[in-house]
């Protein structure tokens, strides 16, 4: 008895898997994955990880269909075996009630879990510690568009520092051809708490952290706009900070720019708008270049109706939003940091004829 | 030779009066009465928890949903995530350890008695300072509100520039107060444990019960402490003028963030090594064999303590470390997977050549099994620092932790309570309402977190009170809310049973499971003294060899 139970080793089943099987096992979860992530395009969210249209969203998603495959293998072979276990050794009907054989243990077998899994590692950790490098490790080219980003209780404000741009939640960059790439590079910034910049399709994250400059970098291969929004909690209204990218080609960027540094043009029919901003709380947050308005504290005004949406993504940009967010911002985004402005209907018209003349 | 043989007749004691025994409760230092206090503790804001989880989900049930208010929506994600983590999962496995260690090691009570109940008391306070911000956080009764910064809290959003009045105060207080009685209660079990041993039991022939709750508890001295002084740090911030993490006056957030992490990371392996206590405790009971590789099962717990103190950053890939640290944390988080992946060979080799009995503990281990398996696998995606980049903040992360959290631990958890419920109430519980809790909260488990990975996948970040339309989330959350309900409604028959057996239950007697550890040689429920003599043991299945006298396991450890 003492001896049977030395001798009596389970029987593993993994030695009679054929390797074969195991490796038809791994294609078939690779495969599986990579046609998954193939039909994953756009279409099913502008959000999608897995449709990457820029080098660092790309170099995530190769590296992730590797990640995927084997953990996906691992997770295949051991629910079998599981599986297997859990059936196989039920208790049956009949049972004589006798005590199976007592196995305390095999070192040989321990050293196999042991090992295989310890070379798995390995591998996995080459492919990550390579494209760290290809996506942290880059020296910041000539031709890079320079765009610091600054966060902000529940905004995104964008600075172009060598075209002395200044606009708000929607950030335009050009298109990177392969041949001729022109990636931008972004500083990001924290005005108040943390935020995280994240377009999935453009990039992985990166944190906005007051006292502590973050870069990231994009090179977006297809003009569109990119979807993204703040990863990282920063307050009441972290949902809806909104990220939009406007991807355009070179020439339009460039026309972008040039409107951008237009000083302001107000007309005389909305002069009455224009004073109405200008002598309530209106200037203390917002700018308006050209005119006395410099206020820092939210969206730079200049070129308003440039832009397709306000209160960063929360609504489209139409005069009767414009109307309702000055009235009552928190009936759009409760709990943002602009103030209800308690104008009377008639300053409300003008100062919403005001702002429609900033484009 | 009969077990029962040194089982203890229960004598009749006459009724006494309600205030009596509420007082003999209250002033309880017995390990048993104090474990059973936990655990009801935890129960209550298990069921509080739950509540917040279901408020978050009705709220994100479709995109543009106005069932609370985004404040509510903070409200509820912070107390949920700090209820769940330090008032629910901890007090629960410190009631268990502290009801089961003594019993298995055949010690009369743990080692420090009134610290223990001095610990007991620490973390109930603190559980209530939480909750009494609800009516006392910005200084008028009444007109309070609960903590909004989110469970880890980042700074600077904890400063009082960004939050006004004191709910973050009462978040701080609870945490700090209860993380007292934390570190008093782990040290009372690696007392215990390394001192108040029965004879013959050297450290290699104790339970592996007792062997993670050991390296647990040296986890809690060495991660609760960083979380501590980081409370006061905070403290001290906001009323003293310093400027730690004060990032207006140069402070550093990212210090906070390290404070955080270097308690948060090795918090989770305090969470899981209980769990893996109990799936190691009841896996081998029904498939009839001893733990496969009990020495390698004890190394693999102790390189998971040492490893788990190294891997904190990866919570921090997103924070611009550089290439190099990020590097660094790739491979030591990657490293712990592979003890981890021991433990779950060891006991499918435990089952291996096993004669398995489905009963209800049963069932919750091997549903933590697979469950497991998987939340693992997310894990070691998410150690891969670039993937981490897209999928860091998603609902992927949350999918994953809840993965580890309610598939892993849970479950393991509800397995321990069916398991050792005959011994505390000395009662059989219902095996049919047990059978119908797993199946409905295995259902409602796969609904909700199987389906939270993919608007992960698709770009939707955590801790967002709605979100718009047209970014193919709605159908996922829908159904992830769908399961919510089938949990709840899993939870109401676990509570049901509980409370109906345990007026109503059959006698369960000494051994329901013909088990093989000393907790099963005394009366169910034991008496206030655990063993009219102490138990001298001879191997790690003291029972077996009762019962096998002519083969016992002494013969071949």
């Amino acid at each position: 008895m003492q001896l049977a139970k030395w001798i009596s080793r389970p029987k593993f089943g993994v030695e009679n898997l054929n390797p074969l099987s195991v490796v038809q096992m791994f294609l078939v979860v690779f495969w599986s994955m990579a046609a998954v992530a193939d039909s994953a395009a756009p279409s099913m969210s502008p959000t999608n990880i897995f449709a990457p249209a820029s080098t660092p969203a790309e170099s995530i998603f190769g590296l992730s269909l590797f990640v995927l495959a084997v953990t996906g293998a691992i997770f295949v072979v051991v629910f079998i075996l599981l599986a297997y276990a859990v059936v196989k050794f039920r208790k049956s009907a009949g049972d004589d009630g006798r005590e199976p054989p007592q196995v305390y243990g095999s070192n040989q077998v321990e050293l196999a879990w042991t090992v295989i899994p310890v070379l798995i590692v390995v591998a996995l950790f080459m492919a990550t510690a390579r494209v760290i490098a290809t996506v942290q490790k880059v020296s910041v080219p000539n031709k890079a568009i320079a765009v610091t980003a600054i966060g902000h209780q529940f905004w995104w404000e964008y600075r172009y520092p060598g075209l002395g741009v200044v606009t708000a939640n929607e950030l335009h960059v050009p298109v990177s051809d392969p041949g001729h790439p022109t990636p931008t590079f972004i500083k990001l910034l924290s005005a108040d708490t943390d935020h995280s910049f994240w377009v999935p399709r453009l990039a992985g994250k990166t944190d906005l952290i007051p006292n502590h400059p973050n870069s990231m970098w994009i090179d977006p291969q297809e003009t569109g706009v990119y979807l993204g929004q703040c990863a990282q909690y920063c307050g009441t209204q972290h949902a809806k900070m909104l990220l939009r990218i406007y991807v355009q080609s070179r020439d339009d960027f460039d026309r972008w720019i040039q409107a951008q540094r237009q000083p302001v043009s107000v007309s005389a029919a909305a002069s009455q708008g224009q004073r109405i901003f200008e002598t309530t709380a209106c200037i203390n947050c917002h700018t308006v270049a050209g005119t006395p308005a410099n206020g820092r504290f939210g969206p730079d005004l200049t070129h308003l109706m440039s832009r397709d949406t306000i209160a960063a993504g929360a609504a489209s940009n139409t005069a009767e939003n414009l109307r309702l967010w000055i009235l009552n911002p928190n009936a759009i985004k409760p709990g943002s940091l602009m103030p209800a402005m308690e104008l009377n209907d008639q300053d409300l018209d003008a100062l919403t004829a005001y702002l429609e003349t900033l484009r | 030779m009969s077990t029962d043989a040194i089982a203890i007749p229960r004598t009749e004691l006459a009724a006494r009066p309600i205030v009596a025994r509420l007082h003999e409760w209250v002033t309880t230092v017995d390990h048993k009465r104090l474990g059973i206090l936990y655990i009801i503790y935890a129960l209550v804001f298990l069921v509080i928890g739950g509540i917040e989880a279901t408020v978050i989900r009705i709220q994100l049930i479709r995109p543009h949903n106005d069932f609370v208010s985004p404040q509510v929506f903070n409200r509820m994600f912070t107390m949920h995530g700090t209820t769940m983590i330090f008032f629910v999962v901890m007090p629960v496995l410190f009631g268990f350890a502290n009801y089961l260690v003594p019993l298995m090691i055949g010690a009369r009570d743990m080692a420090f008695p009134r610290l223990n109940a001095f610990s007991f008391w620490m973390t109930a306070f603190g559980g209530l300072l939480l909750y009494f911000s609800l009516v006392g956080a910005n200084g008028l009764y009444g007109a309070g509100n609960a903590p909004d910064v989110g469970w880890f809290a980042y700074a600077p959003l904890t400063s009082r520039t960004f939050s006004v009045g004191h709910s973050t105060d009462f978040w701080t207080l609870a945490l700090l107060v209860s993380g007292f009685g934390s570190i008093g209660t782990a040290i009372n079990i690696i007392a215990t444990i390394l001192c108040m041993r029965c004879p013959g039991m050297t450290l290699a022939k104790m339970p592996l019960f007792a062997w993670l709750n050991l390296v647990m508890a040296g986890l809690v001295i060495l991660a609760v402490s960083p979380l501590t002084a980081a409370q006061i740090m905070l403290l001290v911030d906001r009323y003293l003028g310093g400027h730690f993490f004060d990032t207006q006056a140069g402070g550093s957030a990212v210090m906070w963030m390290h404070f955080f992490w270097i308690f948060g990371h090795p918090e989770v392996y305090v969470l899981i090594l209980p769990a893996f206590a109990f799936a190691s405790e009841i896996i081998p009971v029904f498939s009839r064999k001893p733990i496969f590789g009990y020495s390698v099962m004890v190394g693999a717990t102790v390189a998971i303590g040492f490893i788990s103190m190294s891997v904190w950053a990866h919570h921090m890939f997103t924070v611009g470390m550089g290439a190099n640290v990020n590097t660094f944390f790739v491979i030591s988080t990657m490293a712990i997977a592979v003890p981890t992946g021991i433990k779950i060979f060891n006991w499918l080799a435990t089952m291996w050549g096993g004669k398995i009995e489905f009963k209800t503990p049963m069932l919750f281990c091997i549903a933590f099994l697979f469950q497991f398996l998987a939340a693992g696998l997310t894990g070691v995606m998410l150690g891969v620092a670039p993937f981490n980049w897209q999928l860091g903040n998603s609902y992927f992360v949350i999918a994953h932790f809840h993965y580890v959290i309610v598939g892993g631990i849970l479950f393991a958890l509800f397995g321990a309570f069916y398991y050792w419920f005959p011994k505390m109430s000395g009662k059989m519980y219902s095996e049919t309402l047990g059978k119908l809790h797993f199946w409905l909260f295995l259902i409602g488990f796969h609904l909700t977190f199987d389906f939270m990975h993919i608007p992960g996948l698709l770009g939707m970040p955590r801790r967002i009170y709605t979100y718009e339309p047209g970014r193919g989330w709605d159908t996922w959350n829908l159904i992830v809310t769908i399961g919510v309900f089938f949990q709840a409604a899993g939870i109401l028959v676990f509570l049901g049973n509980l409370l109906w057996s345990n007026f109503r239950g059959e006698a369960a007697g000494s051994d329901p499971w013909d088990a093989w550890t000393l907790e099963w040689s005394t009366n169910s429920p034991p008496p206030e003294y655990n063993f009219y003599t102490i138990p001298a043991v001879e191997s790690r299945r003291p029972l077996w060899d009762l019962k096998h006298p002519d083969d016992p396991d002494s013969k071949y450890e």
